[in-house]
């Protein structure tokens, strides 16, 4: 399990990475959100990988770490994801408007 | 149920009144029942907010009630003199006034006033001067300047200086101190017109302040030292401070602060430029308060650093030489102003050579100069000043013989500058005694201490030069040529000040014992302590050396004048030879080159402007700060385990993988299948979240993969068409090379992620704060959903700033997006609808546009029915997120996709035909409605965003979780809502304007071919 997820999180961030170096923004946009899963995933990771255990607990109980799941890296996540949405939005708005502006989609604003 | 948010816990504020002295003895803490001593410390707080509260008010005043702002000001100073008139009964028992807020407690900062005989005697001083530079500058100022900003300016800085000679934590006077020096530079550039006024506040705001920072970090250092940043444990730990190996640097530090602050050589070149300012700021800031500044704090840090070989050359070798130089300059001045500036030099040269002493009896006559110099420096300022105002000039080649036309003003600078030349009878004569005695007194065997009566003999000669000077050249002589006005008295009241300070200058002078004496005596035994020397304050002191010393002077000078004249009555500005030296040129020379020079050229070396380059950097630095932290802390990976594991999640994942590289493969030549690919990694790592029992986190992740999918397809419309791939032999070396080191990048930074994730995930799990949560979550947020209690309720804080954060991203984009201007090859309509068009074109029975309305038609029927299913599903996530997975984001998400489906299924003008939607009001109303939920725990007396949890039964729904978290969850659904909406939308947009603006691109091209 561990094994796999983590080999998972490291092709998605050598996508990511390798993306991110390229000339054309389309490739960064696209790079940015495959390092927004690997760095989610590895944050959801570090509350340590828990198959069938209750995220939700019993009304009126009280829970605990052995039996349920690590609310914390969840929690955080969730935010994570939906900046990580308004950060996808405003750098493909940036740039739309960068080749609007520039008639050119390199990084650079010219070829 | 009470509940403390965990970024939620402002410290309690704890107020503690107390007054203990004698002074460095042990606190003792607060006195109960001890009524009229609270109300004391409660006025020292008002002493120090009632002129910054002022200056505020004085701000609204408008422009032409001038007046207005002035009796404003006036009575505020007067207030102030008041209070500190009352507390002297409580100084004057030697007893030491604090007043304490606790402020950060954890930082040891706290906002604390603390005033003793010392600070009592700077406090009177600001106010009384402050006061009667009101009413100079009443009269002086012209009704065509902006007056009511210099009132206020004013204010402010007089409760800068209030609260940098009362503070009683070094902190704090750090704050204050930067102040004063922030508010001299607004005040030295008021008539910002004017660009020597600009270049003078600019200079003396760098030097100062730069100066200030180092002085800072003196401070903290000796907090470091000490353990406290508090000035009554500072003042107790002499010998601590004294003995530290950093005493050095620490002295050196703070004396950069005092030295540049109090104009000391070489840092004095700043304060005759600040003569551009108004005249009653520099009778103010340049006489009695902020060049004081830096005399205080050595004052002040004296009992505590004072006495040591370090001290005594650093401190007595500035001093020394200012007190010449600054006098030497003086004589060769021709600007009334610049003489009096270079007076104050030599005066606080004065002041630094008396402390560098370390004898009890020299800090004495150091305190009591202070005093003396602010009164008759600020009376020959004003002077100064009514002289500029009468003639039109401060030039001393044209001046002379002003006394028949201004004979009050002119005995009144006349008494004056005899104070200020240390004539007897006069207070400046009584502390140059003082000095001189001091002067002959061997405190060291060394150069210095045996050089130091010859020069101030030589300086006080050359003050009787420059004072007879300033008088003979103005007020004597033949009468004035080319003046601009026929001068003659100012109004009375305008005198009024001057007249008040000379005739302290007098009294002081006559009887000092009875005047002055008791006021300087608890200044002086509250610095001192019990190291307060035996002095007397007494006019004749018989025939002695100091006094052979002064007749010297007083003769010499008298000469060397009557020497000089001939050349001074026509000489140009400056001293000859030093004027070549001159400090501004250099500090200039020495900007320029620091802040343009050397920044351009490792701006043009080390920087670029190319974004690849600084990618590489940054992801360098992280894989090398990650890498050299691992391997020198002895990261060991863990031993990989190839047992246990799923098929099908192994499977899943190599799915993932594939996506992965595919989408980093098609990014640049098939964007769509890139995008496609993009959404199979997502997908994946939704189905992950699901295994790994998070159902919350999957729900937000594909609803969040959706709108993402929607968003970046509604870009593709705009970018430009990229052409295939070109042959791959024609790839030059370096770019193969590139791709080379971008390759090794990428598998670097896989390799070290996957190392480090997998070597955590497989240890043990150690106790975290996560149990907290899960005990909690029920008992005090009143949800089982732990995840949502935690977002809404215990962080619900950092929830406010998120959604705060997408909100400004949402208008961010809509603003970006109402100024877009897509590139013409964008404009024309996609391919698809032209081949459509075409065909409708070609059937005689179909009007233009049929085949695009009917296209996908089944799909878009369902596509619309979709709405109110979706926006059920969008309310049941709502409400069940407190208790089970979903919750105020899931929900606003889904609801969002419910508008953006109508929009693909109908077409922008069919939605908008039917269906009014306010995005914009939709996030005010979240934003809104989430900090009043938060402001609402206000009311009922518990910390912000404090939440009350309850279930309610309802019919039909049943039993449902009610915790005021709900309404704050309601806002995050708004907002949410109304942001994804509002960039969807915008986006959507472009495509109704594409249209228009290609009419205009052909009539464009039409008016071009004709």
């Amino acid at each position: 399990m561990e094994l796999v997820l983590s080999a998972g999180i490291g092709v998605l961030t050598a996508s990511g990475v390798w993306l991110l170096f390229r000339p054309r923004t389309y490739q960064v946009i696209i790079g940015l959100s495959l390092l927004s899963y690997a760095v989610n995933l590895f944050i959801f990771g570090m509350g340590r990988l828990r198959v069938d255990a209750p995220p939700v607990l019993e009304p009126g109980g009280v829970g605990g770490l052995l039996t349920h799941t690590d609310p914390i890296p969840q929690a955080l996540v969730l935010t994570a994801i939906v900046i990580g949405f308004a950060m996808t939005a405003l750098f493909l708005v940036v740039l739309l408007a960068s080749r609007g502006f520039t008639g050119t989609d390199h990084v650079d604003g010219r070829e | 149920m009470p509940f403390r948010g965990a970024l939620l816990a402002p410290a309690a504020a704890h107020k503690c009144c107390s007054i203990h002295g004698p002074p460095r003895s042990c606190h003792f803490g607060k006195i109960k029942g001890n009524g009229h001593i609270e109300i004391a410390a409660t006025l020292l707080l008002i002493l120090v907010l009632a002129p910054f509260a002022g200056s505020l008010v004085a701000i609204c005043v408008p422009a032409h009630k001038g007046t207005a702002s002035a009796w404003l000001s006036g009575s505020i100073a007067l207030f102030c003199l008041a209070i500190s008139a009352g507390l002297y009964p409580i100084v004057a028992a030697h007893k030491v006034l604090r007043y304490d807020i606790n402020w950060l407690p954890e930082l040891g900062l706290n906002f604390s006033l603390r005033m003793d005989g010392f600070a009592w005697m700077f406090a009177s001083l600001i106010t009384a001067i402050g006061l009667l530079v009101v009413i100079y500058a009443r009269y002086y100022m012209s009704a065509n300047d902006p007056v009511p900003r210099f009132f206020a300016l004013f204010l402010a800085f007089m409760g800068a200086m209030l609260g940098m000679v009362l503070s009683g934590n070094l902190i704090l006077l750090a704050i204050f101190w930067e102040l004063t020096s922030i508010i001299s530079f607004l005040l030295i550039g008021y008539w910002h017109h004017n660009a020597n006024a600009r270049d003078g506040a600019r200079m003396a705001l760098t030097v100062t302040g730069t100066g200030g920072l180092c002085m800072f970090v003196g401070l903290m250092l000796i907090g470091h030292i000490v353990g406290s940043y508090d000035l009554d444990v500072v003042l107790s730990s002499g010998n601590l401070i004294r003995n530290d190996p950093l005493y050095t640097p620490v002295l050196i530090l703070i004396l950069l602060g005092v030295l540049t602050k109090s104009a000391q050589f070489p840092f004095h070149f700043w304060l005759p430029h600040a003569m551009a300012a108004p005249t009653p700021v520099s009778a103010y800031l340049h006489s009695a308060t902020l060049v004081k500044a830096g005399v205080f704090l050595l004052i002040r840090l004296w009992p505590v650093m004072a006495g040591t070989d370090q001290w005594f050359w650093l401190v007595g070798l500035a001093g020394l030489s200012t007190l010449l130089l600054g006098a030497y300059f003086a004589i060769f001045q021709q600007d009334l102003k610049g003489l009096l500036a270079y007076s104050t030099i030599s005066h606080l040269g004065l002041i630094t050579v008396l402390l560098s002493l370390g004898s009890p009896l020299a800090a004495v006559a150091a305190i009591f100069h202070t005093m003396n110099h602010a009164t008759f420096k600020a009376s020959l300022f004003m002077a100064a000043g009514i002289i500029d105002h009468e003639t039109g000039t401060r030039d001393m080649r044209k001046l002379s013989g002003l006394f028949k036309y201004m004979p009050i003003t002119a005995t009144l600078a006349m008494v004056a500058s005899a104070s200020m030349a240390g004539v007897p009878l006069l207070n400046g004569f009584l502390s140059k005694e003082m000095f001189f005695a001091e002067a002959i007194e061997t405190h060291k065997y060394n150069l210095l201490d045996t050089l130091t009566p010859y020069v101030a003999t030589l300086a006080s000669m050359f003050a009787v030069t420059y004072s007879l000077r300033f008088i003979y050249s103005v007020f004597f002589g033949p009468p004035p040529q080319d003046l601009l006005k026929t001068p003659h008295e100012p109004p009375h009241w305008m005198l009024a000040p001057i007249y008040f300070l000379v005739f302290s200058c007098l009294v002081v002078g006559v009887i000092p014992a009875l005047t002055i004496g008791p006021f300087l005596h608890t200044a002086v035994q509250s610095v001192l302590g019990e190291a307060t020397p035996v002095y007397s304050l007494a006019v004749w002191h018989g025939w002695n050396l100091p006094l052979f010393m002064s007749l010297i002077a007083l003769v010499g000078g008298i000469g060397l004048f009557f020497i000089m004249r001939p050349y001074l009555a026509t000489s140009i500005e400056g001293p000859p030879f030093f004027r070549r030296l001159e400090g501004q040129r250099i500090f200039e020379r020495v900007l320029v080159t620091l802040s343009w020079k050397w920044a351009r050229s490792i701006e043009m070396r080390a920087g670029t402007r190319r974004l690849q380059p600084q990618m590489r950097i940054l992801v360098g630095v992280a894989l090398l700060a990650g890498a050299v932290t691992l391997l020198s802390q002895g990261f060991k990976p863990a031993n990989i385990i190839l047992r246990n594991i799923d098929p099908a999640f192994a499977l899943l994942w190599l799915v993932g993988m594939v996506c992965a590289v595919g989408a980093a493969y098609q990014a640049k030549f098939h964007r769509l299948a890139a995008l496609v690919l993009l959404g199979g990694a997502g997908l994946v790592t939704c189905i992950t979240f699901v295994w790994l029992s998070a159902p919350d986190l999957a729900a937000t992740q594909l609803l969040v993969e959706i709108v993402t999918t929607v968003l970046i397809l509604l870009g593709l419309r705009w970018l430009p068409k990229r052409i295939e791939d070109p042959d791959d032999q024609l790839m030059t070396i370096s770019t193969r090379l590139r791709r080379l080191r971008d390759l090794g990048f990428a598998v670097f930074a896989g390799l070290g992620m996957m190392l480090i994730s997998y070597t955590i995930m497989s240890r043990e799990m150690p106790e975290t704060i996560s149990s907290y949560f899960l005990e909690r979550a029920y008992g005090e947020g009143g949800g089982t959903n732990v995840v949502n209690v935690i977002l809404v309720d215990f962080r619900g804080f950092d929830t406010l700033g998120e959604i705060a954060v997408l909100c400004i991203v949402a208008l961010t984009v809509f603003a970006l997006l109402l100024r877009f201007r897509p590139a013409t090859e964008s404009l024309e309509a996609p391919e698809q609808q032209r081949v459509q068009n075409a065909f409708d074109d070609d059937h005689p029975d179909r009007k233009k546009g049929d085949s695009i309305a009917e296209y996908l038609l089944v799909p878009s029927v369902i596509m619309r029915w979709m709405f109110p299913v979706i926006g059920m599903l969008a309310a049941f996530l709502f409400f069940r997120g407190h208790d089970l997975p979903g919750g105020g984001f899931a929900a606003g998400i889904a609801m969002s996709i419910a508008f953006i489906l109508q929009y693909m299924a109908g077409g922008t003008r069919w939605v908008e035909e039917r269906l009014r939607i306010h995005p914009l009001r939709w996030m005010a109303i979240g934003l809104i409605v989430a900090t009043a939920t938060g402001l609402g725990s206000w009311v009922f007396g518990y910390p912000f965003l404090t939440s009350h949890a309850q279930y309610v039964s309802l019919p039909i729904i049943g039993k449902i979780p009610l915790a005021s978290a709900i309404l704050f969850d309601l806002g995050v659904f708004s907002l949410v809502l109304g942001a994804t909406v509002l960039i969807l939308i915008a986006l959507a947009h472009q495509s109704v304007r594409a249209p228009r603006a290609q009419i205009r691109a052909a009539k464009l091209a039409a008016k071009e071919n004709t």
